[in-house]
């Protein structure tokens, strides 16, 4: 049986580049030297791991884990659910998926952000959960809404969720943002637009799944989650050059 | 024609935006929802070896400090074991291995308390000098970026280290040193990131 090796190169010109102009703050927060291409070691092929007392249920359950006893969130229920799995096609079981978002009325609950949109006293605005033994993983919240930013005067974020996720290895480790399918903001967001490949952007946009719906009750989204896969050490390396 | 690979595309990254400790670190938002917040102890009580402190500042390019950054560390154990399947080795109970940090709203300060990991085995054969891995994401970070902190009490390993060695501008290696100086009878390491312009950090692509 073949060991498992190191983790699958990252495609650079898959993700976005560190320096995207049209997205204004990385302009100073982009290095300008070249990452230097490190071979794995133990150090990129381990990860922190988590278990189920790490975490609480509730945790997973947006529109109820900030809510008042008898009261839930503000807005259109969903269901945002899917699977992590590698580039080799297999889920990644009991990973840490964390997730952040808006309100329905696009405020964070954050100190920093001022938007005049009121915050929903029953909402808080993030989940975590696990993913279980076939890599699925699924959240109940509401759908965040849009909201203006500092980018140009007229820049508007498209309804989204920010993702977190870890792998089995640090050199997966990966934060994204789910879009939702049929959003017109999509495409012109200077965020969504520092990723160069039109096919690329299309992973990042959740189709509405109504066969995972609860009728008359919640809608849903599907959104599948893709880490780095590994290689097969078939034969040992040379020692010499090493 | 040919056959397909059938391999799936990783996930495209994006921006963890300034909000980031909503989800990460809801308490620092200003608000508690979880019961347990994740990452504050990297290494649990049991865990052998000198106790730290790392602390440091991140700076953009025009020599700000940047207020809204998160970092995660991942070390090994005083004996340089991962707390992990393939990590090496046993870890003491308790040992995680693993941080999260966010700065200082006003000053852009960071710190995280840990214990100093050991030499940890290298790719192939030798070792690698005592270091922790360190992921840096913020609004303007479009793919979250990894570099090392090495220890400058440690220049002998240093020295012997296949990934400082990698960097072949010498001068640039010490932007991956951490300095030792101690406060009030403990030890503490300053370890500023430099996101860009002179001796701007060294970032691997891992
Ligand atoms: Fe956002």
């Amino acid at each position: 049986m073949p060991k498992p090796g190191e983790f699958y190169q990252r495609d650079r010109e898959w993700h976005p580049p560190a320096l995207t102009r049209d997205y204004k703050t990385s302009v100073s927060r982009s290095p300008q030297y070249s990452l230097i291409s490190l071979q794995n070691s133990v150090s990129e092929i381990t990860g922190p791991v988590f278990g189920h007392n790490d975490i609480d249920p509730l945790d997973k359950d947006l529109i109820y884990n900030y809510a008042q006893p008898g009261e839930s969130a503000i807005g259109e229920r969903i269901i945002l659910h899917g699977r992590v799995l590698d580039e080799n096609g297999r889920p990644v079981p009991k990973t840490l998926v964390e997730a952040w978002q808006a309100n329905a009325g696009g405020r964070y609950r954050h100190k920093k952000d001022t938007y005049l949109a009121p915050i929903d006293p029953n909402f808080g605005g993030c989940g975590r959960t696990l993913t279980d033994e076939n890599g699925y993983y699924y959240f109940r919240t509401v759908k965040p809404g849009a909201y203006p930013w500092r980018n140009w005067v007229n820049s508007w974020r498209p309804a989204h969720i920010h993702m977190s996720i870890f792998g089995t290895g640090f050199a997966q480790r990966l934060i994204t943002q789910c879009y939702f399918e049929g959003d017109p903001l999509i495409h012109k967001c200077p965020i969504v637009n520092t990723i160069p490949d039109p096919e690329a952007i299309n992973r990042l946009i959740a189709p509405l799944d109504l066969n995972a719906t609860i009728p008359l009750d919640t809608i849903a989204y599907k959104f599948d989650i893709v880490l780095r896969g590994r290689r097969s050490t078939l034969f040992e390396n040379r020692l010499e050059g090493n | 024609m040919t056959q397909e690979l059938n391999y799936l595309k990783e996930t495209p990254s994006q921006t963890a935006g300034p909000y980031v400790h909503i989800g990460l670190a809801p308490g620092a938002a200003g608000f508690d929802l979880y019961k347990q917040e994740l990452g504050w102890d990297i290494a649990g009580p049991n865990a052998k070896g000198e106790r730290i402190r790392i602390e440091g500042i991140v700076i953009d390019g025009t020599g700000s400090p940047v207020k809204d950054v998160l970092l995660e560390a991942w070390q090994a154990n005083a004996d340089g074991n991962y707390a992990h399947p393939e990590g090496g080795g046993d870890v003491e109970q308790g040992f995680r291995g693993w941080g999260r940090v966010i700065t200082d709203f006003e000053t852009g300060e960071w710190g995280f308390n840990t214990i100093k990991p050991g030499s940890t085995q290298g790719r192939n054969v030798g070792t690698q000098a005592p270091h922790i891995n360190l992921w840096i994401v913020a609004r303007g970070i479009n793919v979250g970026l990894n570099t090392r902190i090495y220890f400058d009490d440690e220049a002998e390993a240093n020295a012997a280290d296949p990934v400082l060695n990698l960097v072949e501008w010498e001068r640039r290696r010490a932007t991956l040193i951490a300095k030792r100086t101690e406060r009030d009878g403990a030890v503490v390491y300053r370890f500023d990131v430099k996101l860009q312009g002179e001796d701007e950090t060294v970032f691997f692509d891992i």
